[in-house]
């Protein structure tokens, strides 16, 4: 079975600037992806180039096996919400509901049974909460039965209640449609009790790829006394490297176990391990304090 | 029937603190064989977490044989766990335990420091055991 979505140096160019560049992933079926990174790292631009609504200016995007672009029936299989959920104020819930019914070659009315019932259904949305209206647009989108469900930044604006009810909807849509599913958050805590799988962009490029407990296993922060760094036994990168007084802190990409005794070695969790390859480059290395007698080479 | 809880900040995989909760209420005796485990769909709607999370933690189950899943029916406990209040010497060590946790209190050990002793000999005994 082709790939929810299959990216091949994938690059979008606004004007003079890149948006993404380079870009080439394939995103597992099943997964809920987290898709991260800092503002502007290019998270929209992927989404909006898989949804079908840019094309690219290099590369090529499959969704589901096929140009988004040129067969563009393939996207009555995704469901898409932009960000802050646009729909239309002036319709009411039901409007909006049977403007999706009848716009959508695929419709499932039970899916939708579970949208907001505490409301009327008179209700205009343009008088909706944040996170009813984020609810009724996953509800829409989750209407048409969906292989692929792209949202993007869903939670921008939602309280942590209204959140969670988000997530309940959409982890019930995922339960009974299996769909796979790419969220876009600069907060990774919104995403992680969720997704099982880690795209990290930035700046225009994926940095980190990769199943999230295949990463949270191959990395590991390293506690130690300062030291002269040379290659560390079981460690393939350093990723991060942090000095404080005599204390030395690394975070590291290995292959093995850490068997060097000097070493205090810890799991690292999600949002860390993100955050640390998010920062630009290494932190430079300062100067050790007077009265260290250390030797940094040879 | 079985309620499952998350604790975030514990570090444990969300699969693996199901896996032991099912376990923990097998040794309990809060659930027995026969009875039905939550359906993943339930699971989720209730934790708002990723439905193939539950079904890994619930494969992981029926490998080691605790429980088995019905087609369409769900997925119902298969077997139980040795009950640590059936053995023989469960009451003397309980007893025994009492004993120590009331000589522990009377030499100004607070409930925090007690846990603490306690945690960091098992883990030594453990370790000991494996070397």
């Amino acid at each position: 079975m082709s790939p929810p979505i299959d990216a091949r140096r994938l690059g979008k160019r606004f004007r003079r600037d890149w948006a993404l560049r380079d870009c080439t992933l394939t995103i597992p079926e099943g997964a809920i992806v987290g898709l991260a990174g800092p503002n502007a790292a290019g998270k929209s631009t992927l989404l909006a180039l898989a949804a079908g609504l840019l094309a690219p200016s290099e590369g090529a995007i499959d969704v589901l096996g096929h140009d988004p672009l040129r067969e563009p029936s393939v996207l009555a299989e995704v469901g898409y919400v932009a960000q802050g959920a646009p729909l239309y104020r002036s319709f009411t819930i039901e409007e909006t509901i049977e403007f999706a019914r009848r716009t959508n070659s695929r419709w499932d009315e039970e899916l939708v049974a579970c949208l907001p019932t505490r409301i009327g259904s008179r209700t205009k949305v343009g008088s909706l909460s944040a996170g009813d209206r984020a609810r009724l647009a996953l509800g829409l989108a989750l209407g048409k039965r969906p292989r692929l469900v792209l949202l993007d930044e869903p939670f921008a604006g939602l309280d942590p209640l209204a959140g969670r009810e988000f997530l309940q909807l959409l982890m019930d849509g995922v339960a009974e449609t299996a769909a796979t599913v790419v969220i876009a958050s600069h907060v990774i805590a919104d995403i992680e009790r969720v997704c099982d799988h880690i795209v990290l962009l930035t700046g225009g490029g994926v940095r980190l790829e990769g199943g999230v407990e295949e990463l949270l296993e191959s990395h590991r922060i390293l506690m130690g006394p300062r030291r002269p760094l040379g290659s560390i036994r079981g460690v393939t990168s350093i990723v991060r490297e942090r000095y404080s007084g005599r204390q030395l802190t690394l975070l590291v990409r290995g292959d093995g176990p850490i068997l060097d005794p000097s070493w205090t070695v810890e799991r690292v969790g999600l949002e860390e391990l993100l955050l640390a390859y998010m920062a630009p480059e290494r932190m430079p290395v300062p100067a050790p304090p007077e009265g260290l007698p250390l030797r940094w080479h040879g | 029937m079985i309620e499952f809880h998350l604790d975030p900040r514990s570090g444990v995989a969300t699969y693996l603190q199901i896996v032991q909760q099912v376990k923990e209420a097998l040794r309990l005796g809060t659930i027995s064989v026969g009875d039905q485990l939550p359906t993943v769909r339930e699971v989720v709607a209730d934790l708002a977490i990723n439905p193939n999370t539950v079904a890994k933690a619930y494969r992981d189950l029926e490998r080691e044989g605790l429980v088995v899943a019905r087609q369409g029916r769900g997925t119902f406990v298969a077997s139980t766990l040795a009950r640590a209040t059936s053995l023989p010497h469960y009451e003397v060590l309980r007893v025994e335990l009492e004993h120590w946790l009331e000589a522990a209190d009377g030499a100004g050990l607070d409930e925090e420091s007690i846990r603490a002793l306690i945690s960091a000999t098992v883990r030594e005994m453990l370790a000991r055991r494996v070397a």
